[in-house]
């Protein structure tokens, strides 16, 4: 049978105003079911009648699932954003800026100012990955076949893992998600059997887990919010994205860190990156490392090497571990700010 | 970090263009104004092809082949024909036979057989339409495609030209893999082009291990001057192998298409960068008589070459349509416009360059391959050795090129075709050159650049062509001092932090200007003029800004002033091609001759009511009236006697030399006023080009291997300015479609199955508003042509080459000569060649 893309085939729209509805229709729809945040995976998806969901659950009228609020018994253990509160929103959010801010920069280089107005936080860090071949349809192995064709002598893989591939070299293309596993996040995943808090790093799986998703949501489940504890409120942060266009892309990688620094040594860190492989990547080895170290140009050199050790690259994509190195300097060491006047 | 730069702070203040003024002496010429259909595209109620609606309207959707080169043994359309609302399925076998072209001198040119048809039993390249179903709507006719079964049989298919000039590599189309034009024969002509077999040696290929071009036999070559002694009087030679991108047009309105048939005519519309030009490729391609085509484009959202007559695939719907008996739509959705809707072609190319100490090229020896894609030959390759020739006139030179098909998208002219591709191959070496020599780079490029009558290209009959003129030295030298050239180059350090700062100078040039169309205007008995316009409505304004020109010749206000565009149907003029940056030039012309008509006209027409010689009464200020004053007629009531008079006055007779297009538009207006008509016979001596010098700068990371540019400038020689603001659009717009070639945009292919993977828009990365400066800067030098009677040339594409070239010229002045060998430049680029020392991508792998 021929195929058609690029137009969306027909679907029964479910837009429920409660959690509880919403859970109730997944239930009911099963496999069918579709869970519609911000649009921005889903609708390629659909559109390209590559996923063909009977059932679409959209979530955008449901008001519980918005806003940034805090949370705890004291009102100032942290903080929880509704998974459906737009990048906007969160970028823009004055606690975000003034306690989290690694989370509003990583936000803020998320695609476009159009796109942050219409995607969510949930769907930022839920999406899928956007292998070429996987996303144009070819039966790989993420979508249910036995191949992996952008790890072939002939693939074209100049955006593809360099850490942790395991038949599959695609990535996750997140920015939000580095920043969140740095800032410990936990996610408030809703199951059939309840709730459950994730923390962030274990939110996201790899092709060894699991080779068809990028995340542990299962048909059913929910990501409602996100918690982000007040353990790294007011850090020092560092996050950096690199891409080829100013806007409108995603990352060839990109790097979050948040550091406690006391007489001049590491005290506390975490470090996380993405588009390195297909979760985001704590970086637990370059955390040991620097821990305890003075701030200093060479303990970010001996951090950068750290984060690359394993890394093996394909055919185009090797600049990704001089890239993810550097990086992973900068994120320990800083960077000196390039102050041109004249 | 990353947003901090985007700010993108000024570090040298340029000249601001506004500080300059246009015009001078004019009303018109060279003055701002707002363009006619300025309201309706920022508020949105202009009406695109996909705007209009009819009544009954069927939607239809196609058919893509899946696979790069096959035969389709059989379709079965049983299940989809079927289904309730599936109204009609369109194949190849429903398209009428190709025509033959009859041009303008009675010339038959046969229809080719290799050529493209819009559907197709034999597709050559993934995504190519094979047929098309309507249905009541879009869904219904996607899902009767999801039930159409096809039986195909595979062929061999090649996406990198240089894999099917190896021994034995596989051809794209069955007869062969390169284009080839048997040689002019006195009697004939131009032989026809045909498709044929070329192979190279295995001994060419021998080149290739060493990063470098392999060059065999090519079907064209041409050579002037002593190349020989060229080479051997250099002070230094470099030969160097360079990479250009396929990228596709990305236009933001695809080419979707309406049509219906009303009393036996049929009505198309369309986008197109030309409405009258467009009506005679209708008619050929739906093989009747163009007087039953009316063609409906009132705004196009851009061209860029890919839409010069609208696209084939127009007839889908008029197809469909006549099968129906129902208006029928066809969307054409962004994915569907990656694969038909064009884009420039690749080239793989290669240089050696001889400079004397000065800088002075002494030799050059050009050789490109063109990556043209399965259907008719592109003339990029052709294009990129005469422009080569203009810009940097080298005392000798050799250029050969072949024309290779590949199962990859079809191509077509992108703004400046061959001229970007060669400026982009050349501009690298002589930069290499410089600072091996010592030199400026600025200077390097004065002693080389065009001057006046400069001469192109091969002698034919014993003799070169030559431009009509050139002014580029000058538009280099004001550029270089607006943009603190001396200053920029003289900075230090070059190096704070992480990043390193680099300064690139381009020149850019492209074909400027055709001649001999007409125009047509009415002055109305109230007083106001209709200005007829065949011009396409493509962005550049040039369909509004000609006729400036007629208004200021005949002193009329341009507030009563009226242009009619967009509708066969309302009876314009013969007018060129919106392609090749004609417009402004060929048409400013058709405007002052047809402005110069009317006028003489009304000179006759007061001599004859208030006595007296025609050339003793002058026209200004609305009125015709006695030198030295005296008695006189306002432009009303000499439109009223015109049509009193009636006659060549009115339109009832119409001039002999006119285009038959525009004798049949004159007469629908007999007696409706004073008809001005005219056909350009002004006389030019050289072929029309223009010209622009480019500056950038860049910053980068040398540790992420990101970079910006932080300034550009473009200063242009481009004859008398027109409408400034139009001007800058364009020389800032089409520089940024080149930029674009340095800084991501480009196709990417699966070369083991023959499928395109950048096909996605955000995947073929064309360049964002925030990817060039926020205070990107341009002038003109407004000096007129002296071969054209309004002085002014055209624009749009002579800025495109340097645009790229003058970016990639500043890298390798921040990061050194070892780090790209082809465009694009990214940070892959960049990081893998700074860790080795050396260009560690692949020198020659095409589509990566």
């Amino acid at each position: 049978m021929a195929v058609i893309r690029d137009v969306m085939a027909a679907f029964e729209l479910f837009q429920p105003t409660s959690i509880t509805d919403a859970q109730k229709l997944l239930e009911q729809h099963g496999t069918d079911a579709w869970v519609l945040a911000g649009g921005l995976d889903s609708f390629d998806w659909l559109k390209d009648r590559i996923k063909k969901p009977k059932a679409v659950v959209d979530l955008s009228g449901i008001e519980e699932l918005r806003g940034v609020r805090s949370y705890g018994d004291h009102g100032a253990d942290g903080i929880e954003i509704g998974a459906m509160t737009t990048l906007t929103e969160v970028v823009n959010h004055p606690v975000i800026k003034e306690k989290y801010g690694l989370l509003g920069q990583a936000a803020e280089l998320v695609a476009s100012p159009q796109i942050r107005n219409q995607g969510t936080i949930g769907g930022n860090v839920s999406q899928d990955t956007r292998c070429w071949y996987y996303r144009s349809g070819w039966p790989c192995y993420r979508a249910g076949g036995n191949i992996c064709y952008a790890d072939t002598p002939e693939g074209r893989n100049r955006e593809h893992a360099i850490l942790h591939a395991d038949r599959c070299v695609a990535v996750n293309p997140s920015d939000s998600a580095p920043a969140l596993i740095t800032l410990d996040a936990k996610f408030i995943v809703r199951t059939r059997r309840g709730e459950r808090i994730v923390d962030a790093e274990d939110y996201f799986v790899g092709p060894e887990i699991d080779i068809t998703r990028l995340h542990i949501l299962q048909p059913g489940d929910l990501l409602t919010a996100i918690r982000i504890p007040s353990t790294w409120a007011g850090a020092q942060f560092y996050f950096e994205k690199v891409r080829d266009r100013n806007v409108w892309d995603f990352p060839l990688l990109n790097v979050a860190s948040a550091m406690v620094i006391s007489g001049g040594s590491i005290e506390r860190i975490r470090i996380a990156v993405n588009g390195a492989a297909a979760r985001p990547l704590r970086l637990k080895a370059v955390e040991d490392a620097v821990r305890g170290k003075p701030r200093d140009p060479a303990t970010g050199e001996m951090a950068g090497r750290v984060a690359v050790q394993g890394a093996v690259p394909l055919q185009f994509n090797a600049y990704k571990i001089p890239l993810m190195r550097n990086l992973v300097k900068r994120a320990v060491s800083g960077v000196e700010e390039a102050k041109w006047s004249s | 970090m990353d947003n901090k730069r985007l700010d993108n702070k000024k570090v040298v203040e340029t000249t601001k263009a506004a500080e300059r003024e246009y015009g001078v002496g004019h009303k018109l010429i060279g003055k701002n104004y707002e363009t006619a259909d300025l309201y309706a595209k920022v508020t949105g109620s202009a009406k695109y092809a996909e705007d209009f609606r009819a009544d009954g309207m069927l939607f239809c959707k196609l058919l893509l082949s899946p696979m790069p080169h096959a035969r389709v043994k059989h379709i079965d359309a049983k299940a989809a024909l079927a289904m309730p609302g599936v109204k009609a399925i369109l194949t190849a076998d429903d398209l009428p036979a190709p025509a033959d072209t009859l041009t303008d001198n009675g010339t038959v040119i046969k229809a080719s057989k290799w050529g493209e048809r819009g559907l197709t039993m034999e597709p050559v390249y993934q995504g190519e339409p094979i047929l098309a179903v309507a249905a009541v709507d879009e869904l219904t006719a996607a899902e009767a495609i999801e039930k159409i079964q096809i039986d195909f049989e595979p062929l061999p298919f090649v996406v990198d030209p240089l894999d099917t000039l190896r021994p034995g590599g596989p051809n794209p189309r069955t007869d062969g893999n390169v284009w080839t034009r048997p040689p002019a024969t006195a009697s004939q002509g131009p032989g026809t082009p045909a498709i044929t077999e070329l192979k190279w040696t295995e001994s060419d290929f021998a080149e290739l291990k060493k990063g470098r071009l392999p060059m065999g036999k090519t079907p064209d070559e041409w050579t002037y001057g002593d190349l020989d002694s060229g080479f051997k009087n250099a002070a230094l030679v470099l030969d160097e192998t360079f990479i250009t991108p396929d990228t596709s047009h990305q236009t933001l309105e695809t080419r979707s298409a309406m049509a219906y048939w009303r009393n036996g005519k049929v009505y198309i519309y369309t986008g197109t960068q030309s409405t009258a030009q467009t009506l005679p490729a209708i008619a050929r391609w739906l093989n009747i008589d163009p007087e039953k085509v009316v063609f409906i484009s009132e705004y196009t959202g851009g061209g860029f070459g890919s839409k010069i007559t609208g696209g084939v695939t127009m007839i889908i719907p008029a197809l469909l349509a006549k099968k129906t008996n129902a208006p029928v739509m066809m969307r054409i959705s962004r994915e569907e416009e990656t694969f038909i809707g064009r884009a420039r072609p690749g080239f793989q190319g290669r240089m050696k360059v001889g400079f004397s100490k000065e800088g002075r090229i002494t030799a050059l020896d050009m050789f490109v391959v063109c990556d043209n894609g399965p259907y008719d030959a592109v003339g990029d390759s052709p294009s990129s050795g005469r422009i080569v020739s203009l810009l940097y006139q080298p005392q000798a030179m050799r250029w050969r090129g072949v024309t290779v098909l590949t199962n990859t998208p079809p191509r077509s002219a992108q703004s400046s075709p061959g001229g970007l591709q060669g400026i982009v191959i050349i501009e690298p070496i002589i930069a290499k050159a410089a600072r091996r020599l010592g030199l400026d780079q600025v200077g390097i490029r004065r002693i080389n650049c065009p001057e006046g009558k400069a001469e192109l290209g091969p002698a034919i009959q014993g003799k070169r062509q030559y431009a009509t003129s050139s002014f580029l030295k000058e538009a280099l030298d004001r550029g270089a001092e607006q943009f603190k050239w001396a200053e920029r180059v003289a900075r230090t350090p070059k190096r704070i932090g992480t990043t390193v700062r680099g300064v690139g100078v381009s020149l850019s040039c492209y074909v400027g200007g055709t001649i001999g169309f007409d125009g047509l205007l009415v002055i109305k008995p109230d007083g106001r003029i209709t200005f007829q316009s065949g011009i396409g409505n493509l962005g550049t304004e040039s369909v509004i800004d000609v006729h400036r020109v007629g208004a200021e010749v005949l002193g009329v206000p341009w507030e009563k002033c009226d242009v009619t565009w967009g509708n066969t149907a309302k009876n314009l003029p013969f007018t060129c091609v919106s392609g090749g940056s004609q417009t402004t030039h060929a048409m400013t012309r058709a405007a002052y001759a047809t402005a110069m008509d009317a006028k003489k006209k009304l000179q006759e027409i007061a001599a004859k009511k208030l006595g007296g010689k025609p050339e003793q009464y002058e026209v200004a200020n609305e009125r015709v009236f006695r030198k030295g004053g005296g008695a006189g007629m306002t432009l009303a009531q000499a439109a009223k006697h015109a049509i009193e008079l009636g006659g060549i006055y009115d339109g009832h007779e119409a001039a002999d030399d006119l285009h038959k297009l525009t004798k049949a538009s004159v007469a629908a207006f007999a007696g409706q006023g004073l008809v001005g008509a005219a056909k350009d016979n002004y006389p030019r001596d050289g072929n029309t080009y223009s010209y622009v010098a480019s500056f950038a700068e860049v910053e980068v990371d040398i540790e992420t291997g990101k970079y910006y540019i932080v300034d550009f400038l473009a200063s242009a020689d481009v004859g008398t300015v027109i409408h400034p603001r139009a001007l800058g659009g364009q020389v800032l717009g089409r520089s940024t479609l080149g930029i674009g070639h340095a800084i991501g945009q480009k196709w990417v292919f699966d070369p083991r199955y023959g499928e395109m993977l950048s096909k996605r828009f955000y995947h073929s990365k064309p360049p964002t508003i925030l990817d060039v400066p926020v205070d990107m800067q341009w002038s003109a030098l407004d000096i007129p042509d002296p071969e054209t009677p309004v002085g002014a040339r055209g624009v749009g594409e002579p800025p495109v080459g340097g645009g790229c070239a003058s970016v990639l010229n500043a890298l390798s002045d921040a990061l050194g000569d070892e780090i790209f060998q082809r465009a694009p430049v990214n940070a892959d680029t960049i990081l893998t060649s700074l860790e080795a020392g050396r260009p560690m991508q692949h020198p020659l792998m095409a589509h990566i």
